[in-house]
């Protein structure tokens, strides 16, 4: 059968499934809507916590960015590992006992004030709406790569099948249908990881064939044999990174209690029956979680080693087809600076900036590009690193069905991530913002609708984001890491482990490191760009990494707010008490 | 970040021994009990990750495991491996501990 008809196929039975579970857990009440009734197996929700966070950027773009940049990759790997430590540690069972519907819940009665309530609402939109629009456009990128529609139609497909099952199951079709996107994703992402360790290194698992001697008779080690061929294009070895010890270090920590501040991954410890059911929780999700993460460092080496051997050198003439198939769709572009047909892969970039091409083809039949060839560096060829994952298969030369196993696992991926979103955003409106704050006289059956139409709402707005990509979207994504370290964290943090911090003090603190830590990214990506080197940053700590500064910043100002403002209510203090006990817990408590 | 929980922490049993009233001894010695615990297994965590993959990887780099050079697999594999360990370690330590104390659930 041909690849096509078998990725229509995947796809297709993929979507139905969704949607049929979604159809099977529809939600009666805004307790099912929120937390899916509170009811859930830990494992089950700890696999469903699993497809929640790994998202588009996990799935297609992390083995991709390991690929090119090596040691440096390994912010990504710790960084968004560590922070289930965290949560299972320092915040999910204690969020649990407290036992209601949201975030901004707890924030708001905790430091019994509305006013704190808002301000969590606001940092929560911020965090998950920069979050959501990378979703969109990943969905983008599969629809328009692997089923042949243009982005926007396959982005408004994307938006009507989170439409379906988010807003009709809510959380609980949510939780449902998250554990099939599971196993769809870590199916088509384990297949040809194993296909492909085999065929470089004979050792089918690919954390153990990442340390392993190479399939070619020469001996060598698979790192050994990445960082000597880098070296002779010019590379820096594949073992070293480029960043600064201190930026490495402020990357990591930023994504780590940035993702133990993240709305749409706490709320869903909010879903298990008992606080100790939540710390069993992470730690399956970490498990899940795990088996993509330690698999991704030896996709992307292996696949930097195959892009080398099958493009370096090589006449384009004879160019391998997923070559070209890439290149129709703007993610590869070659130049040929010395006119001799062939492909010369090199350090440095091929010219500035993204491929534009004029439409026109040149001499050896490649889509020419309008940028000028950069001098100073003698590499010809442009590739996206978002392509490495999807690519994979067929530059292994992989039979049809693993090709689109991987396009139906890159949508689960986009579409589990976006779905939980959408959730919080949705929750945070019709149960924070109504509920508990605007229109207290609002009535269950209210509520639920609500929630619907908040969930519908969000869902265009998401929408509108991944069809017309404002310049920033692609950029902040992982900035959204940086702000929930800066703000939410630390309020919650404190919430637990702190009796005497107040409501002046949580607020000022988060008020404060969220504007430090959105001010200092801003400045940097959207206001002077030109600017962002590692000179001109503060300590030289990157953008990436400035959310550690703005947590430290959150916990001064908020601790030395409190020590001059009044201490919180003798009722606020039982509160801490009840939470940090396990015994209790039982339902997740009514308003 | 690990100071300012120290910090954090530090301050926070002062308190207790202020408000007395608000805690019961039980709940007390259970709730010392978890903290003394609990940033054990966050010193293990941080050394693990800050530790073996970014402030001693230059210096671990110097053994290998396999193909992988020690500081690069902490980084890329170990540190992942160890973080799964810590959560179920905790998981059942905290359960006998509850129990201990009577305060399970």
């Amino acid at each position: 059968m041909a690849t096509q008809t078998l990725i229509y196929i995947f796809v297709g039975l993929s979507f139905a499934l969704y949607i049929g579970i979604a159809i099977w857990s529809r939600a009666g009440s805004t307790k099912e809507f929120y937390i899916a009734g509170g009811g859930v197996n830990p494992v089950v929700n700890g696999m469903a916590t699993a497809a929640d966070w790994m998202s588009a950027a996990s799935f297609i773009s992390m083995a991709g960015i390991i690929a090119f940049s090596g040691y440096d990759g390994s912010v990504y790997l710790m960084g968004w590992t560590g922070g289930y430590v965290m949560l299972a540690l320092l915040l999910a069972p204690y969020l649990r006992k407290f036992g209601q519907f949201t975030v901004p819940d707890f924030i708001g009665t905790r430091y019994y004030s509305n006013a704190a309530r808002v301000v969590a609402v606001i940092c929560l939109i911020f965090i998950s709406f920069t979050y959501i629009a990378g979703q969109m456009r990943g969905v983008g990128i599969v629809f328009s790569r692997f089923l042949d529609v243009p982005i926007n139609l396959g982005v408004i497909i994307g938006m009507g099948i989170v439409f379906i099952y988010a807003v009709l199951g809510g959380m609980k079709g949510i939780t449902y249908t998250q554990v099939a996107q599971y196993c769809v994703l870590i199916f088509a992402y384990m297949v040809p990881a194993f296909f492909i360790s085999f065929l470089v290194t004979g050792n089918p698992v690919p954390q153990l064939g990442l340390g392993s001697t190479v399939n070619d008779g020469s001996g060598l080690y698979v790192l050994q044999k990445l960082d000597l061929v880098l070296q002779d294009l010019g590379f820096g070895p594949y073992t070293d990174g480029s960043k600064s010890m201190i930026d490495v270090f402020c990357i990591t920590a930023a994504l780590m209690i940035g993702t133990a501040g993240l709305p749409h991954v706490i709320v869903r410890f909010f879903t298990v029956p008992k606080a100790s059911d939540a710390r069993k929780s992470a730690g399956w999700a970490l498990i899940f979680i795990a088996l993509l993460y330690t698999t991704a460092p030896a996709v992307g080496a292996f696949a930097r080693i195959n892009f080398i051997e099958t493009v370096n050198d090589q006449d384009y003439a004879s160019a391998p087809e997923w070559f070209k198939n890439w290149e129709s769709n703007d993610l590869i572009a070659w130049t040929d600076k010395n006119g001799d047909g062939k492909m010369e892969y090199r350090a440095g970039d091929p010219f500035a900036g993204k491929p534009e091409f004029t439409g026109e083809t040149g001499q050896s039949g490649e889509r020419v590009i309008a940028n000028t060839p950069s001098a100073d560096s003698e590499n010809e060829v442009y590739v996206d690193r978002d392509i490495m994952v999807l690519a994979n298969p067929e530059i292994a030369n992989l039979p049809g069905w693993v090709i689109a196993l991987v396009a139906a696992g890159g949508l689960a991926a986009a579409l589990s991530t976006a779905a939980g979103l959408l959730l919080v955003i949705s929750s945070s409106i019709s149960h924070d913002l109504l509920k508990n704050t605007f229109r207290p006289q609002i009535t269950e059956k209210g509520e639920l609708m609500a929630a619907r139409i908040a969930a519908t709402a969000a869902i265009v707005v998401a929408g509108y984001l991944g069809i017309y990509p404002p310049g920033w979207v692609a950029q902040v994504v992982a900035f959204a890491f940086g702000l929930a370290a800066a703000s939410l964290f630390p309020a919650i943090f404190m919430g637990i482990f702190s009796k005497s911090m107040n409501k002046e003090g949580a607020i000022a603190g988060m008020v404060s490191g969220l504007v430090f830590t959105f001010s200092y990214i801003a400045y940097f990506k959207l206001i002077n760009p030109d600017a962002n080197i590692a000179a001109n940053w503060l300590f030289g700590i990157s953008p990436e990494g400035i959310g550690v500064i703005g947590m430290l910043i959150n916990f001064a100002i908020a601790i030395a707010v409190s020590k001059v403002t009044a201490s919180p209510p003798i009722e606020v203090r039982k509160l801490v008490d009840s939470i940090r006990v396990p015994r209790g817990a039982g339902d997740a408590a009514k308003h | 970040m690990s100071d300012d929980d120290q910090n954090q922490s530090g301050q926070e049993t002062s308190n207790h021994e202020t408000d007395g009233q608000d805690t019961n001894e039980n709940e007390k010695a259970y709730w010392s009990e978890n903290l003394r615990l609990l940033w054990s297994l966050m010193a293990i965590w941080f050394v693990v990750s800050f530790g073996a993959g970014i402030l001693f990887r230059d210096f671990l780099d110097q053994f290998s495991i396999g193909g992988y050079p020690l500081g690069f697999w902490f980084a890329q594999q170990g540190s992942i491996y160890v973080f799964v360990l810590l959560i179920f370690y905790y998981t059942v330590r905290m359960k006998q501990i509850e129990r201990k104390y009577d305060l399970d659930d």
